[in-house]
């Protein structure tokens, strides 16, 4: 088992900056997903771990050990690339079988380990047939199993199930979480899909530009995001920003926006200037006569249980999702009520937040 | 705009029946959308309307009058297709400006730049009138596909997943975009999507499709909270709605001949029990705004939505009460409850 270290990691390609000074820890036995959008440096980030790329500054150490410029076949690590490259003239157990007979292993004990992937991975039952006639899901799995089978410290996951469809993507979601469940093993999970990361990840690290933006818990990072691309990136639909002029003072739980005082969860930090932005998430907006904030009805979105009724403010488009019970009509004026611990201020000009964090959340 | 018709219409490709006796109104200003998974019809509904298949049997009607063998280009509709076609040598002026310089409808050019500026107003591509086509981002090209259909005014606009090349966000915002130009133009649209998110959030009605044939249409709430059957009830719901014998859960107020329960997460109420209970939580996945909870009970799986911070995680007996779910009889079909 195996706990990963990454000390001030960088990549460069020629001018190209792709990863700049990451540093976070993947704790043994985790499932840690590193999530942003394409270009963000995160399969990079992936490919330094493996061995794939050398980086051009930082550390990566496995089990406390330095291994920044180990070949990759000496890293004990296993990279699961696009799921579904099987050999179709194999059946499932040569399949499986394959990367242990590369290593030179004795036929006696090939057997019993393929045996187990197999049970692991429930497609015991297969072992004899052939791969081509296999469903999807099916294949998937075989293509599991060939990386388990070694039994390595961590596996590296590349967007495993980005050509599925979405139905399908979500059951094998489901699936890889509770294999992990049962072998536990660190496991690198590269995505760009949101709903991904939250549905599996132990931790999240969110990347953009080169830089990891906020590390944490999937219910950190969505309840106290440290920055307004994090809140943005996170969430559907994402968090509401709010963008008024005024003044944070350290230690204020209030601000003015325009004429109405709300209440903030925290004490500031001082900003850096006098753009400010609140940001709410959709759940945390509620209808409310008395309030004094308020907007035009633009759109309506009926989810069934729920509804997202996007209304125009003088701060700009506030979505709020509120049950589908609540009688709302286009063109109508509303006034809206947030729900105050769950309010996020954010410096405008750094578009980070500026509310002392309540800790578990992690500057990058 | 005008009232668009099918009347039991059918196509057949070799064997197989690919629309089967299909019977369909649209109202004049109606954005119906036809949702089902993939070869349900949909997209050979919208051909058959667009002329671009030949229907075997039935009519189809535009604005009272029978097109069923008339040519595409004699028939007064837009098509919008899934993968934007826009001519990359000329501008987004130009292409919106295309179908409007077309021979057969030629419009005068003074006619044609108000139009075009009309709907890159309308689409908020203004600035990007004079940009090369390939000059754009995914959104906007797709904007623009969209905008060349809507200069004209046909009497009905036909639109083929116009948005499930775009990422996640994008789409988002273009639904929305497109509803409420839907409702300044009073434009009649028939859209086919399989994204059940894309059907409630836009449509004036939605026809669930299956294996060729329109089996419930009605306004998004219809659909969802009274589904004449078990397969239209799981068409629409995140997470889908949950399906499972009478007897694995006692529903108080099941009518006679329910054979099968539909609940929702509105319709299940879980609380935490003592070490007795028969359910159990397998899995807590938090998706931020929700979580969804795994419940196993006597071997199968129910999934429903709980508040994020509920004091619930893996391994808890819990509860289920049931309120007001759906019920089905041996057919699948839906019976009412006992008022």
């Amino acid at each position: 088992m195996a706990e990963i270290r990454i000390e001030q990691l960088s990549r460069r390609f020629g001018d190209f900056v792709a990863v700049e000074g990451s540093s976070f820890t993947i704790e043994d036995g985790s499932f840690f997903v590193m999530l942003g959008p394409s270009g963000c440096g995160k399969t990079t980030t992936l490919r330094m771990i493996a061995g794939l790329e050398l980086p051009t500054g930082g550390r990566i150490l496995l089990d406390g050990e330095d291994i920044t410029l180990r070949r990759a076949a000496e890293r004990d690590i296993a990279f699961v690339f696009q799921l579904f490259a099987l050999y179709p003239h194999m059946n499932v157990r040569q399949n499986i079988a394959f990367p242990l007979k590369c290593q030179g292993m004795p036929r006696a004990e090939i057997r019993p380990r393929v045996e187990e992937a197999a049970r692991l991975l429930r497609i015991d039952h297969l072992l004899g047939r052939r791969v081509s006639g296999l469903s999807g899901g099916d294949r998937q799995r075989v293509a599991l199993g060939r990386a388990i089978v070694r039994r390595p410290k961590a596996f590296l996951m590349d967007e495993p199930l980005g050509a599925l469809d979405a139905e399908f993507r979500r059951l094998m979601c489901g699936e890889l979480r509770e294999l992990h469940d049962r072998i536990d093993a660190t496991t690198v999970y590269v995505t760009h899909d949101q709903l991904e990361a939250m549905a599996m990840a132990d931790r999240i690290a969110i990347m953009n530009q080169g830089r990891v933006e906020q590390v944490g818990t999937p219910q950190e990072i969505y309840d106290r995001p440290t920055s307004m691309f994090v809140a943005d990136f996170i969430g559907s639909p994402p968090m509401n920003f709010l963008a008024f002029e005024g003044e944070a003072r350290p230690g204020d739980c209030r601000v003015r926006l325009g004429d109405i005082d709300v209440a903030i969860p925290e004490p500031c930090e001082r900003s850096s200037g006098a753009a400010l932005a609140l940001g709410v998430r959709p759940e945390h907006v509620a209808f409310d006569d008395s309030s004094a904030l308020r907007g035009t009805v633009f759109g309506i979105e009926y989810l069934g249980t729920t509804q997202v009724v996007t209304v125009s403010t003088a701060y700009g488009p506030v979505k709020a999702r509120i049950s589908s019970g609540v009688k709302a009509q286009i063109g109508e004026i509303v006034g809206l009520r947030f729900r105050t611990e769950a309010l996020v201020l954010f410096d405008g000009a750094t578009r980070r937040s500026i509310a002392a964090t309540r800790g578990g959340g992690f500057h990058g | 705009m005008a009232e668009v018709s099918l009347v039991s219409v059918t196509k057949r490709f070799q064997t197989v029946t690919a629309v089967d006796r299909l019977s369909l109104d649209i109202a004049d200003g109606e954005l119906v959308v036809l949702l089902g998974p993939t070869g349900a019809g949909k997209t050979t509904t919208l051909r058959l309307i667009a002329g671009l298949e030949q229907a075997d049997a039935g009519m189809v009607r535009i604005d009272g009058h029978d097109v069923t063998r008339m040519p595409p280009a004699a028939r007064d509709i837009a098509f919008v297709f899934q993968q934007y076609s826009l001519y990359p040598h000329l501008t987004v002026y130009d292409n919106l400006a295309f179908p409007l310089r077309a021979p057969a409808r030629r419009r005068p050019e003074a006619e044609i730049a108000k139009r075009v500026r009309e709907i890159a107003a309308l689409l908020r591509i203004e600035d990007k009138l004079q940009n090369r086509a390939t000059r754009l981002s995914g959104g906007e090209m797709q904007r623009v596909a969209i905008g060349r259909a809507l200069v004209r005014r046909p009497a009905i606009y036909l639109m083929d997943e116009p948005l499930s090349s775009l990422d996640a966000k994008l789409r988002a915002e273009l639904r929305l975009e497109l509803k409420r130009i839907q409702s300044e133009l009073g434009a009649t649209i028939l859209y086919v999507t399989h994204d059940q998110v894309e059907a409630m959030t836009m449509a004036s009605r939605i026809g669930i499709m299956s294996e060729g044939r329109l089996v419930q249409i009605g306004t998004p709430r219809e659909i969802y909270e009274r589904p004449h059957s078990a397969y239209v009830a799981s068409r629409l719901g995140t997470p889908a709605i949950n399906l499972f014998p009478a007897e694995l859960i006692v529903a108080p107020g099941a009518p006679a001949g329910t054979r099968t329960i539909g609940a929702r997460t509105e319709h299940l109420r879980i609380r935490p029990a003592n070490g007795g209970a028969r359910a159990r939580v397998r899995r807590v996945e938090h998706l931020g705004d929700q979580s969804h909870v795994h419940v196993e009970i006597d071997g199968r799986a129910l999934v429903t939505l709980a508040d994020p911070h509920a004091p619930l995680a893996a391994g808890d007996a819990v509860s289920i009460d049931l309120v007001n779910p759906i019920y089905f009889d041996g057919e699948g079909r839906r019976i009412e409850a006992a008022p």
